[in-house]
């Protein structure tokens, strides 16, 4: 009999910003401060249009919408990494994501109003749509970095995922297959703590979930995902790692859903309320003002500029967004098949028999 | 050339690789051997590792990842070892297969197709004899092929191949090797959504496909009294509405003749149809021969389930004589 050591694991928290705006310089991602406002911008930006779609779905200007306050970091710092040719694989929770994409935010709102033509991709952006089914889309997003990779693409794809989504199946499907053929992606889990009700402790009995990288072969790290400058290093990292040819990477940005899980949902039955107030004190945003004011490149005109620029910025796009003219039931049948077999002509034509009251 | 239908799928994924550097086939035990029926025997030689792709057992993992391969510029042919373990991929048929394109209003689209072995014959093992065409068929969004032969199997997959929808191509394991036909050594297409007139005749039709052929075929030597017309769907969904109408506004009597179990069967839907549309041409209730609505039951008990010619007989005589 004998044992031997087969390997030694480990896996590392990364933090270049503290909760009270101090950085780590030998950590310091080397982008320039005007980068930084940017991310500020973009963050400040986010949050005003969240804060603006929960306004509408509570007028029922709009469906169901997902908040994303308090993962401003995660969102921005982690898509801001990302080249335009690169692909955004996302979940249902990454409006920040999309907006650092440059996706039309008129489309954004049409879209959670339920009119899926905001779906549409005429320029063939390298985004796909919002995708519901928990952790489905990770399998999406291996299969389209093993395009990449097959037709020798310069692109790398990242997929966004939450805590829940580590539970399903398919999560350690794409990790397994990500691995087995060392693919040019980045799951990037955003780990808000909170599936609906369900804590993230009963997710999983493991530490982190960075570490469920090591079981399939590749590197998970663990950021702090309200600190953008560490989201941002650790997911460019990631995407140069890929882009070179040396595979996958988990991060597990850790971050808090300060919102309920949607706005059909409250949280307050199920969260203790000093838990939100805590996370309160390393809001991604304030942390950034902190370091603007040590840095002495912050004033309150400064402030005043942005939030009054991103929120025109929003309006103008809810009002765009809203007088879009409802979708016709013509298209209902539409795009189904590549071309419409007989049973759907036959009922198109039924349904329209039945809404102009055609006489037999 | 004289081959069993495992040879004429082999030649037409090999034809359409060398045609289109795109297609690709990916799924368990498909490369080095060939297959756990060869139906991709020798392609890994021919295509390398990148083309014909061993993967990890994961059937989600298999179709997931196709989808992606397809949005990326790849033409992906998962292959499910059998398709009653495609029940574990079901999410992504259902959920996104068959969803893309009308999700992103046709500017994204899955040129795919999902090939599995299905029915029963062979005395297999549990979950490895369903018929489970319908369930494809309620995804709305999936084109459905059944072949009931090597001819019709090498056409229809190129065609399956070529069609810019999502394809559920379903291939009968009990006829791989029972029999041969003359296919065509060079490439050929059989257009989806057309159905086969087998054979004509005048008393009665019968609608039938994949390996339920040479059942009927089988039953209409025991019946040469009367005129059968044979009809081979082919297509299973969407299905040739038009050649069913004129067939059974000609007779006037249908037996319709599937493997699957029958409630909420395709057998079902293509009844339903029919009555609808031939109500007064109908000489006869349209009779529906299918297994019975129990799980597929292990093979000690196999034959009692699958439809036999004796109970497509029973039918014929029934409408025959109603």
């Amino acid at each position: 009999m004998s044992i031997e050591e087969k390997g030694q694991f480990s896996v590392h928290y990364v933090q270049v910003m503290d909760k009270d705006g101090n950085i780590d310089m030998t950590l310091h991602p080397n982008l320039d401060e005007s980068k930084i406002k940017e991310l500020y911008h973009l963050m400040m930006l986010l949050r005003v249009m969240d804060e603006k779609c929960f306004n509408l779905q509570r007028s029922g200007k709009i469906g169901t919408y997902a908040q994303t306050r308090g993962q401003e970091a995660s969102e921005v710092g982690s898509a801001f990494a990302l080249e335009e040719r690169d692909w955004v694989v996302p979940s249902f929770r990454e409006m920040g994501v999309f907006i650092v994409r440059g996706v039309d935010k008129a489309k954004l709102i049409q879209g959670w109003n339920g009119d899926t033509r905001a779906f549409a991709n005429p320029d063939g952006a390298h985004n796909l749509p919002l995708s519901i089914p928990i952790a489905s889309q990770l399998l999406h997003a291996v299969g389209l970095a093993w395009a990449a990779k097959l037709q020798k693409k310069d692109e790398v794809v990242m997929v966004y995922f939450g805590d829940g989504a580590t539970s399903e199946g398919d999560f350690h499907e794409a990790m397994n297959f990500a691995g087995v053929y060392k693919l040019p992606i980045v799951f990037f889990n955003q780990n808000n703590q909170w599936a609906i009700s369900t804590p993230r402790t009963i997710q999983t009995a493991t530490q982190t979930i960075a570490q469920k990288a090591i079981a399939y072969g590749f590197e998970g790290v663990q950021v702090d995902g309200n600190d953008v400058l560490g989201v941002y290093r650790i997911t460019k990292e990631a995407i140069e790692k890929a882009r070179r040819g040396e595979g996958p990477t988990l991060i597990e940005a850790l971050t808090f859903r300060m919102g309920d899980h949607t706005t059909s949902d409250d949280a307050a039955k199920y969260r203790d309320p000093a838990l939100v107030e805590e996370w309160k004190q390393k809001d991604p945003l304030l942390r950034l003002e902190k370091y603007f004011q040590k840095k002495g490149t912050w004033s309150d005109e400064y402030k005043n500029w942005v939030v009054s620029t991103v929120t025109k910025e929003v309006e103008d796009a809810v009002a765009a967004g809203l007088s879009v003219e409802a979708p016709s039931y013509e298209q209902l049948f539409d795009d189904v098949f590549a071309e419409k077999p007989w049973c759907l002509v036959e009922q198109q034509q039924q349904l329209k028999e039945e809404l102009e009251g055609k006489k037999e | 050339m004289k081959v069993h239908m495992v040879a004429a799928i082999n030649a037409a994924l090999k034809q359409e690789m060398q045609k289109d550097p795109s297609v690709m086939c990916l799924g368990e035990d498909i490369g080095v051997n060939g297959g756990v029926f060869r139906v991709t025997d020798k392609l890994q030689e021919e295509f390398g590792k990148d083309r014909v792709v061993d993967t990890p057992l994961a059937e989600a993992g298999i179709v997931g990842a196709s989808i992606g391969l397809a949005l990326g510029g790849m033409k992906p042919i998962p292959e499910i070892q059998f398709s009653g373990f495609s029940y574990q991929a079901f999410h992504h048929i259902k959920q996104h297969m068959a969803r893309f394109r009308q999700r992103t209003h046709n500017t994204m689209h899955l040129p795919m197709v999902l090939r599995a072995p299905c029915s029963g014959g062979i005395r297999a093992l549990e979950h490895h004899s369903e018929s489970p065409e319908a369930f494809f068929i309620h995804c709305q969004g999936i084109k459905v092929v059944m072949p009931s032969g090597p001819y019709d199997a090498k056409g229809l997959l190129i065609s399956a191949i070529r069609d810019p929808d999502p394809v559920v191509f379903l291939e009968p394991k009990k006829i791989y090797r029972s029999f041969k036909e003359e296919v065509p050594e060079e490439e050929y297409t059989l257009e989806l959504g057309k159905a086969k007139l087998v054979k004509e005749g005048k008393d009665v039709t019968i609608i039938t496909w994949g390996a339920m052929l040479k059942v009927v075929e089988a039953a209409a030597e025991l019946c040469k009294d009367v005129d059968l017309e044979i009809i081979d769907l082919r297509t299973l969904w969407p299905y040739d509405m038009e050649t069913l109408v004129k067939s059974t506004n000609k007779t006037g009597r249908v037996v319709v003749v599937q493997e699957a179990t029958r409630a909420c069967s395709l057998a079902s839907d293509i009844a339903a149809n029919l009555q609808e549309r031939c109500i007064l041409k109908l000489e006869a209730p349209i009779e529906r021969v299918s297994a019975w609505d129990i799980p597929f039951p292990h093979f000690a008990l196999e034959n009692y389930f699958l439809p036999n010619p004796q109970r497509v007989l029973k039918s014929i005589r029934k409408v025959r004589e109603f």
